[in-house]
Formats: C-alpha cells, structure tokens, sequence
C-alpha cells in the first residue's frame, strides 16, 4: 500500500551523460530515471520522461541491448527570453543490458504524463510435458 | 625587512606571520570552488521541482519538470508577485511479489514559491501540464509592459 507519511522531494540535478557514439546533432544527453522489477512472467520497466512525446520516444532492443532514446523540445518557445534557468533540456538516453530471454514479439510500451511504462515478457520455460508411447 | 619596508615591496607583517599562506589558502579555495561548480555556472535555489523562467513583451513562461503528475494532485496559487506551487507524486505501489532491480524515482510532497521579477495579472493566469512539463504562463500586467516612445 502506499506510504503513510511522505517524505519531502528534494531537488537533484538531472545526470548528464555523454553518448557512446558521437551525435550528429548538437544537444545535451540525459540518463533519466528508472525503476526496473521483475516478477515470474515479465520484467517491467518504468523511466521518467518529461517533455518527451509519444513520437519523439525511439525504443530498440537489439543483441539483448535495450536501448531508450527522447527528444525533447527545447527549453523556451521561439520568441522567449530566458530569465532564471535551473534545468537543461536535452535527449533522454540510457542503455541495458538485458540479461533474460526476453519474448520479442509481445513487448508492450506505453507514455503518459512523461512516465514510461515499457513491459517485456520473458520467454516461457518449457514446460514439462509426459510423451504417450503408442503401441500396435 | 626594514629595506623592503622603506622602498614599499610587500612585507611579512609581524603581527601574522602566516598572513600569506592564508591568503594563498583563501584563493586556492575559491579557484576550486570555480572548478568543481557546474560549467555553465546556472543556480540552483535546491528546492524541487527546478524551474526555467522566460519572458516575452507580454508575458512570463515558467516550466518545471513534473514527470507522473497530474494536474489534480497539484496546488498552484498565485499571491502578489509570488507564484506558489505544491502537491505530491506518488508512484503506484506494485504487485507485492516483484523483485525491484533498480529504484531510481522517486516519490513524495514538494512545495516551492517563486517570486517573480515583475507585477503580474493573477486573473489571467494560465497553466497546462502536458506529458509531465508544466507550463504556467503569467501575463505581465499593464503597467509592466514595455511601451515604445516615438521620438518627434
């Protein structure tokens, strides 16, 4: 159930990362936060994503990489002077390994309010099974 | 001493003899200060949630980052020249039988106030939270925004 007290957030500097590959565009690259569980049947997976659209959101899982890629759109609409800035914006980006066989086929992902929800179902174990032996 | 004295070159003072190596002391600390702050110098007030601050002729724009909010479990209010935003993130407990890898988010109440630099219109007034940016724009009021003074 949840919490009975709550405790006070407290502000924390979004981690800046550098990318494994050079990129193309200029930008700043961010790790963005994420819990990670796991039951019998599927590893689910939930990152913070603010500012990040459905479209902008690149998901690739490839070699047992999983890798999350947002855009974001910049800080201040064309027109805007900024006055007191605490946050850069910039690309959300994080890579895992995974370590489960992971059944590609039904892998779910859903954005709302800037929380993704990516869920990955592990492959089914095989399950035992009695062969009858035919006789005549 | 007294030669340095007489034609003006920097003495040891008698009085403190390490009065040097504290000032070297105090300046290395303040060049490591530079060193180890963030790059581009932004201030941070270290209240959740950070705020970005623009303006435009007829308006300010403040955005926080509030991933998983929605818009019933916050608290804006303006008073004054003050803009006032609370509430609590919560984040939906799981099953009971779930193995937790990694805990990165995190949840609970936040409360911050910001004052703004100028007078603002508190009946116009807007707010949007969309995919977890909240967007509040403040209109300047008359007075506060600039007039162009044509020279005859």
């Amino acid at each position: 159930m949840a919490e009975t007290a709550s405790k006070e957030l407290k502000a924390r500097d979004k981690q800046e990362v550098t990318s494994p590959a050079e990129p193309t565009r200029p930008g700043l690259y961010f790790t963005p936060d994420v819990d990670i569980f796991e039951n019998d049947t599927e590893i689910t997976l939930l990152a913070d994503l603010p500012g990040v659209r459905p479209d902008q959101l690149t998901i690739d899982l490839r070699e047992d990489v999983l890798t999350l890629a947002g855009d974001v759109s910049p800080i201040s609409a064309a027109g805007e002077e900024p006055v007191y800035t605490e946050y850069q914006t910039g690309t959300y980006y994080r890579q895992f390994t995974l370590s489960e066989v992971v059944d590609q086929q039904n892998i779910s992902a859903a954005l709302h309010d800037g929380v993704l929800r990516l869920r990955l179902p592990k492959v089914a174990k095989a399950t035992p099974r009695a062969i009858e032996v035919q006789t005549g | 001493m007294m030669y340095r004295r007489l034609f003006h070159l920097p003495t040891w003072s008698t009085r403190n003899p390490f009065g040097e190596l504290e000032q070297m002391r105090r300046q290395m600390d303040t060049l490591l200060a530079r060193f180890t702050q963030a790059d581009d110098g932004r201030q941070h007030a270290g209240v959740f949630p950070a705020i970005n601050l623009s303006e435009d002729p007829d308006s300010y724009y403040l955005r926080a980052e509030l991933p998983g909010m929605k818009s019933g479990d916050l608290d804006i209010h303006t008073t004054g020249q003050n803009l006032s935003i609370a509430g609590e993130r919560m984040i939906a407990p799981e099953d009971e039988a779930v193995k937790y890898h990694r805990r990165e988010r995190e949840a609970g109440k936040f409360s911050r106030i910001i004052a703004l630099p100028g007078e603002i219109d508190s009946d116009k007034v807007s707010a949007a939270l969309a995919d977890g940016v909240l967007t509040v724009t403040l209109p300047k009021a008359e007075k506060m925004k600039p007039r162009q003074i044509t020279v005859k």
